[in-house]
């Protein structure tokens, strides 16, 4: 017992949770902080949480190509870690630029909100950086409670109370079906550490038809599913996403469905690598349904929150095509596209925080209605990100498209290939729609009331140098997710 | 200077873009002198690219420019890898050529956002440029691309009254093909990869050299000849352009008709024929069927148009008919016919809409029923009209015939004896409703009052039409200027294609032989 003990403290290796320990600590003396702040003055809150980011990327970006092992195998910061962890850092880097002056503007500024926003980073890398099962687990729950808090924020706006409600109780419902996966899984093997479960179904290659590991293993996916809102476990994004404050719906789409996609690729790339050829069956199901839903209700919609959902779960289906591919490129693509992702989508959402009423009230198609002629660099930035989301280039949305269709189709899985891009110029329908209503309409309205926020102004600038540099050239970023791959 | 021509001449209007966001928003005048000199220049740079002897002697690529630009490992691999060749010589000229006759003829026609107006002319620019001289698959396939948006936004945007069905119409057919062609692309990449021949990144020159079995060839000819398809248009893809057409300002049809579908058919001559050459002969009898659909059903639907827009719109569909089939004609007399229609294609019917622009600009009306008598009130515009009419029906001496009649010698010499006898026709119904709507216009009595008050045309308008007149009597009487530069490039590539066939057959026997040994 005593050596047990001492092996543990011995492996436990604080640097393979550095990033992430930054980030709980900044948290948690901010939280701190926010309770000895007078009430309604935030801002300061909010730039040292993104101090406290800027460190934890830099101790990230430092780690790179420098595997760290801690807490007896747990956890294994790797780049493929890094890589996610930095996603999850630039989102939430953009969420909180984008939100102080939301706050304020929507009388509700309280500063808890930020240190919350840094705990769910802090599990969103426990997440990508776990190698234990509870540790994904554990990293699930930090990243799903913070969110649950954030996503009803304001509790005096029904809509967004339903949205935390709807949210709380369908990923409470989703952590029971991955736990008792996990637990199945331990059952079939004997360990909770990922490696081992692959190493036990490597040496027993019996137990791939053995029914508990096959449920385990479905369970368990069944809960990733629902995190990363493949269809038909979507059912949740809308309302959250459309109830949830602007820039906490644009962080959620990026960086914790992004943490999800990394618990997910390395738990079947290791875990489940025997049930190869099952999985592959189902990830082609899944992605077709994902991306084809997604970009059919999203055609219906007129509120712009809701079709960001809508298409937001058509990318992760297109991401899910780099899952079928089960290849080096596809893996990579997934990473890549993440980022790209990250920032098309929170581009647009704090496009969506500037033009939002108090209330969010003209969210909606007639809201932007000739838009484009009375805040022209708005309207540009919205473009740049609408061309993006659609795949077009010069954007980043096309070389994030090419990356993980070229790992589809040198698998061989051209017809889903072909699935994905007649899915993408489905959705080309509701992204030109909205700049339909942006320039080839009159405006009605004169939009004085836009106010061009400084931090969120650069938020979009940020989003719009990272839309471009990663589609015109992106070869260096695609190197690095191709170092971070599986 | 010389050995980054092309790039130069390419990324020119696109700098020129963004030095325009930075002028003054209301001056319009500036704002169009600016647009007007930038293409001018871009003109002058292509120039030379025009008197260059090399293209008489050589038909492979010249000034050629390679850059590693996306290196993945063995992911992949895209290079900056662009030249021209005779066939896409004139296809550039062209393009620098009518850009800045467009500007011109928008002068009074653009009020609102001027500058807007302008960004997108040069930024559609950039992209068409761009397209004509990449010599990577992926290159091409950013700048075919990237044509879409200005041209979304300036049908959109400064269009007529049913401006946004015709703007997403065409954006999502153009889409719709070039993603599907996205996935052969793909494919061709990691085919060549897999198979082990040399490949440098997505490099179209080494395509070329691939055998690709004949299944696979049937598949990606058919990604590829259906996002071309779109684009020419060709029968029964065409739905868009009319809509296109009839809404786009006149500088946006201009550029349409002039540049935009020769992508089309330039995709055809140098990505699907030479790419996929068997799968290619399965297809020459169906796609030669459409052309001729296309020519005959082209022609007899412009003849019942209203609207003078729409009719010569519709009369693209026919004139483009001609061009595809000089190209399946797969010799030489129908592929330079095919060429030169191109070229001719574009400066008469660009030379056309802008003749409805002027019409418009006057009158705000395109229905040819309110016209009538023009001739006596506007003698320079009436003889102007008359020309290009002759041009666009294909009379002896202007360019029109010249290509027409060699892409119709070329198709009856080879197997499409029967189809060019059909296409033939189309020459005689051109003539039926190019002479009808002239004789409804120009002839006869002033019988609508509005008409009494008409001016002739301006002095800058004559300046626009210039030198379209002078390159379709140039063309017209001597094409040989032409022909010159084009010829050895189109024999490479017809030698090329036979080879092809040749090197497929023989990697196919042995196999074959091998079947009938074992057995």
């Amino acid at each position: 017992m005593e050596n047990l003990v001492q092996e543990a403290i011995q492996n436990v290796n604080l640097h393979a949770v550095m990033p992430s320990l930054i980030l709980t600590v900044a948290g948690m003396v901010l939280l701190l902080v926010a309770v000895f702040s007078p009430r309604g003055k935030t801002a300061h809150i909010a730039w040292l949480s993104i101090a406290a980011l800027i460190v934890a990327g830099i101790v990230t970006i430092m780690g790179w190509n420098d595997t760290q092992y801690g807490f007896a195998g747990s956890v294994q910061l790797d780049n493929f870690a890094a890589f996610f962890s930095m996603i999850c850092i630039i989102a939430a880097g953009l969420a909180i630029l984008m939100s102080d002056e939301y706050l304020k503007r929507e009388n509700f500024p309280v500063g808890e909100y930020y240190p919350l926003i840094l705990i769910t980073t802090a599990g969103a890398m426990w997440m990508v950086s776990g190698t234990d099962l509870i540790t994904i687990f554990l990293g699930i729950e930090v990243l799903s409670v913070s969110l649950y808090i954030l996503a009803g924020f304001f509790r005096d706006q029904v809509r967004c109370n339903e949205a935390g409600l709807k949210y709380f109780f369908l990923g409470a419902f989703s952590t029971g079906f991955l736990l008792y996966g996990m637990a199945l899984l331990y059952g079939v093997s004997g360990t909770t550490k990922i490696y081992d479960i692959g190493a036990y179904i490597q040496a027993n290659p019996d137990v791939t038809t053995n029914i508990m590991f096959i449920a385990g293993g479905l369970l368990m996916l069944t809960g990733f599913f629902f995190k990363i809102a493949a269809a038909p476990f979507h059912m949740w994004t809308p309302d959250v996403y459309q109830g949830a404050p602007t820039p906490i719906t644009a962080f959620m789409s990026a960086g914790p469905k992004a943490a999800a996609f990394a618990a997910l690729i390395r738990v079947t790339f290791i875990c489940l690598e025997g049930m190869q050829d099952q999985l592959i069956t189902v990830f082609w199901v899944l992605a077709v349904l994902t991306m084809t839903i997604g970009n059919l209700i999203a055609l219906n919609q007129k509120d712009l929150k809701r079709m960001l959902a809508y298409s937001s779960i058509a990318h992760a289906g297109y991401a899910m095509v780099g899952l079928v591919a089960w290849n080096e490129i596809g893996s990579a693509g997934i990473l890549f596209y993440m980022l790209v992702y990250t920032f098309m989508n929170m581009g647009a959402f704090a496009i969506l925080v500037l033009i939002g009423r108090s209330g969010e009230a003209n969210l909606t198609l007639d809201g932007v209605a000739g838009l484009g002629y009375k805040q022209p660099m708005l309207g540009v930035a919205f473009c740049i990100f609408l061309f993006a989301l659609m795949g077009l280039p010069p954007t980043a949305g096309f070389t994030g498209k090419f990356y993980i269709f070229a790992g589809a189709i040198n698998s061989g899985y051209i017809w889903l290939a072909v699935i994905g891009v007649l899915n993408s110029a489905v959705s080309l329908y509701y992204y030109l729609r909205i700049m339909i209503y942006m320039y080839f309409k009159e405006p009605e309205e004169d939009y004085s009331w836009v106010k061009i926020y400084p931090a969120t102004a650069v938020s979009i600038v940020i989003s719009v140098i990272g839309v471009l540099y990663l589609g015109i050239v992106p070869g260096s970023i695609m190197q690095l997710a191709r170092m971070a791959g599986f | 200077m010389a050995d980054n021509l092309l790039s130069i001449m390419t990324f020119f209007p696109l700098v020129g873009m963004i030095a325009l966001l930075f002028l003054p928003r209301d001056n319009d005048a500036m704002l169009k002198s600016f647009a007007l000199a930038v293409s001018l220049i871009t003109f002058l740079i292509s120039l030379p690219l025009a008197f260059d002897n090399v293209f008489k002697t050589s038909g492979g690529m010249h000034y050629r420019e390679f850059y590693e630009w996306i290196h993945v490992g063995e992911f992949f691999q895209m290079n900056y890898n662009v030249g021209i060749d005779g066939i896409s010589l004139w296809l550039v000229m062209l393009t620098t050529f009518i850009m800045p006759i467009a500007i011109l003829s928008t002068w009074n026609a653009v009020k609102k956002n001027t500058k807007g107006f302008m960004a997108m002319l040069l930024l559609l620019q950039t992209g068409m440029l761009g397209a004509f001289i990449s010599l990577d698959l992926f290159l091409f396939y950013i700048f075919w691309e990237l044509m879409l948006i200005p041209m979304y936004f300036l049908i959109g945007i400064w269009g007529g009254s049913n401006r946004i069905y015709a703007a997403v119409k065409f954006f999502i057919y153009t889409a719709v093909g070039s993603l599907l062609m996205l996935v052969g692309i793909i494919f061709v990449y990691y085919y060549a990869i897999q198979s082990g021949s040399p490949v440098n990144g997505f490099g179209v020159q080494e395509f070329y050299q691939l055998n690709i079995p004949y299944g696979a060839q049937f598949w990606l000819f058919l990604a590829f000849g259906f996002s071309f398809a779109i684009k020419v248009p060709m029968f029964p893809l065409h739905t868009w352009l009319p809509d296109a057409h009839t809404e786009a300002p006149t500088a946006g049809s201009v550029i349409l008709a002039a540049v935009l579908l020769k992508m089309g058919t330039y995709g055809y001559v140098r990505f699907a024929m030479p790419l996929f050459p068997e799968a290619l002969q399965t297809f020459i009898p169906f796609l030669a069927f459409l052309s001729v659909v296309g020519i005959i059903y082209g022609s007899l639907v412009a003849m019942m148009q209203e609207d003078v827009k729409k009719l010569v719109a519709y009369s693209s569909v026919a004139h483009l008919g001609f061009v595809m089939l000089g190209l399946f004609a797969l010799n030489m007399q129908g592929m330079a016919g095919g060429m030169l229609q191109m070229i001719n294609h574009g400066i008469s019917t660009g030379a056309l809409f802008l003749i409805v622009g002027f019409l418009y600009e006057r009158r705000h009306t395109r229905q040819i029923s309110e016209f009538g008598g023009l001739a006596t009130k506007m003698p320079i515009f009436a003889t102007i009209f008359l020309i290009i009419t002759f041009s666009s029906i294909g009379l002896p001496g202007t360019n029109g015939f010249v290509g027409e009649f060699l892409a119709l010698m070329g198709a009856f010499e080879s197997n499409l004896r029967w189809y060019a006898v059909f296409a033939t026709t189309g020459v005689i119904l051109a003539a039926v409703y190019m002479l009808w709507v002239y004789q409804r216009i120009m002839f006869g009595k002033v019988t609508n009052p509005a008409n009494e008050n008409i001016k002739d045309l301006s002095a800058r308008e004559i300046v626009i039409m210039a030198p379209l007149l002078l390159f379709v009597f140039w063309i017209g009487i001597y094409p040989n200027t032409f022909f010159d530069k084009m010829n050895p490039a189109l024999e490479q590539l017809l030698e090329q294609m036979n080879n092809q066939q040749v090197a497929i057959v023989e990697v196919v026997q042995p196999v074959v032989a091998k079947v009938v040994d074992t057995k």
